[in-house]
């Protein structure tokens, strides 16, 4: 299995790696059972990703993908964030391997499922902004 | 703590030992002749290959003439089962008995086999990782061609009742093979004490190259030949000897099945303080009975954890290891060995292999010891599903 080495990079020194103890919107994808789950953490202020934080139990691209999220996600407005694709995600990171694309799905979900939570939060139905979360398959 | 470099990951491969390779060179640039060649060039090539026999048969307590070369542990594998099953349809047995925790070369030639119409027959292991005979006995019935057992388990590294299980084949009068790949070179074996009627071997797990096995036949046993062309092999596997890697695995074969007791009490030891070390750590267990193991073998489930990421955090360190989890198989389940022993899907995922030999130094156990602990508790750091255990919350 070839790794580019950003991607080792991003699994060796993760960034955004914790939790956000106030946050705005946390939002968690996948099971212990496929052997990926990520949990991610926004602060969002005036309609901007202030602060963006994660927790991941998976593989070395999972890991890769969730540091990486949250780098392209900071500082970013939410219309911005709601617009990353896992496909920028594997680009940010030199490419992945074909087996682990699914790892940068998981990513781009993780990233809309916290906003589904942010948008819940204020009491605004999330569906029409954020659409379905998309679960990966057992 | 200075960085080392340690291989422990000698069930996946091992380096060809510098006895095995001087034994091989000359094979190469100077007594390079075809063994089927009648001059003097070809005539030594050919004893050389004999030698080599000699010394595998020997080594399993069995006749050169029982002895066949070929390319790999699953190609001894792949011709046994398809041949005898060959053989034996042709007498109506089309049923075959192996084990749910099987190498993948003889799961996946089972499974081809069930497509030609073949009935397979998985006996389960229990939670230890042992097969009970009595399963085996049960399962055979009128119509079984073939009884097809590992004997050691390259995960988890248990040790099956080889001798229980061929005796009941031959109380039953059903052939008995066993992928032995593992076990070779770790465990005595000797084919006619233990009534084996075929055994799968091969080089690359004890220093000899990759690229090179064998598979013994008890005599009188007729597999259809497997590849058809020239003379080699008794025309049973044809195509030109590779004579300096079977000279390899002779060399080979015979290094690592002299004093396997001695070896064995150097690194039993060893083995034994990385596991006690290992399961130190909280929320681990040992996978596979502790002491029907091979002695060079350990495999932990880590809790909270997946094995892939802990591959690679090791891999930063210095560390070579395996794990069964999903990422490392190439699919979304983790090891159907670890699963088939009754672990659930997230715990089998968090596994490490550790396979270690008698070379392995007291600094090095040390230095496993210190740093497996420290990247445990970087990655649970950083899981989810660690948090929720802490929490006490459930884990899907």
């Amino acid at each position: 299995m070839m790794y580019s080495e950003k991607v080792l990079d991003h699994f060796s020194n993760p960034r955004n790696v914790g939790e956000i103890e106030d946050a705005d919107g946390v939002g968690e994808i996948g099971n212990a059972k496929c052997g990926d789950i990520m949990k991610m953490y926004l602060k969002i202020d005036n309609g901007i990703i202030t602060d963006a934080k994660f927790k991941t139990f998976g593989c070395g691209a999972a890991v890769a993908t969730s540091s990486m999220a949250t780098e392209l996600i900071k500082g970013k407005s939410i219309d911005d964030a709601l617009k990353l694709t896992n496909d920028a995600v594997v680009e940010a990171l030199d490419g992945l391997p074909a087996v682990k694309i699914h790892c940068s799905v998981l990513a781009e979900q993780a990233v809309r499922s916290a906003l589904s939570d942010y948008y819940t939060r204020q009491g605004i139905d999330p569906l029409p902004i954020v659409g379905e979360i998309k679960e990966p398959e057992e | 703590m200075e960085k080392r470099f340690i291989y422990a990951d000698n069930a996946a491969t091992t380096a060809v030992s510098e006895e095995v390779l001087s034994a091989m060179l000359p094979h190469f640039t100077k007594a390079y002749g075809n063994a089927s060649s009648i001059y003097k060039l070809g005539r030594d090539a050919q004893a050389d290959v004999e030698k080599a026999r000699e010394k595998v048969a020997a080594a399993l307590g069995a006749d050169p003439k029982e002895i066949f070369f070929t390319s790999c542990g699953s190609e001894s594998d792949n011709w046994s089962i398809k041949g005898t099953a060959e053989m034996m349809a042709k007498k109506g047995k089309k049923h075959i008995i192996t084990s749910v925790f099987e190498h993948h070369a003889v799961l996946h030639t089972c499974e081809y086999l069930e497509k030609q119409g073949f009935e397979v027959t998985y006996i389960p292991v229990d939670s230890k990782g042992l097969i009970n005979p009595e399963d085996v006995r049960n399962a055979i019935r009128e119509d079984t061609a073939l009884v097809t057992i590992m004997y050691a388990n390259n995960e988890i590294g248990t040790i099956q009742p080889i001798e229980e299980i061929a005796a009941i084949c031959h109380e039953k009068k059903v052939l008995f093979h066993t992928d032995a790949v593992q076990a070779v070179g770790h465990v005595e074996i000797d084919v006619k004490k233990q009534g084996i009627d075929m055994l799968s071997l091969s080089g690359h797990k004890i220093h000899a190259q990759k690229g090179v096995g064998a598979l013994y036949v008890r005599k009188g046993i007729v597999l259809p030949n497997l590849i058809h062309g020239g003379g080699q092999e008794r025309s049973k596997r044809a195509g030109t000897e590779n004579v300096p890697a079977i000279v390899g695995l002779g060399r080979a074969i015979e290094i690592a099945c002299t004093d396997i007791a001695e070896k064995a009490a150097i690194v039993t030891p060893k083995r034994n303080r990385l596991i006690d070390g290992i399961l130190e750590i909280p929320y681990t267990r040992l996978n596979g009975d502790r002491d029907k193991r091979l002695p060079g073998n350990l495999n932990i489930s880590i809790e909270g954890i997946e094995g892939e990421s802990l591959l690679l955090m090791l891999d930063l360190n210095g560390i070579c290891a395996s794990s069964g989890s999903a990422c490392t198989s190439g699919s979304l389940d983790p090891s159907h060995v670890l699963l088939s022993i009754g672990l659930k899907h997230e715990v089998a995922h968090g596994s490490l292999r550790l396979s270690i030999e008698e070379d392995i130094t007291d600094e090095d156990v040390d230095y496993i010891l210190e740093v497996i602990p420290k990247v445990v508790d970087r990655l649970r750091e950083m899981s989810p599903v660690w948090e929720k255990m802490m929490n006490g919350e459930e884990v899907k």
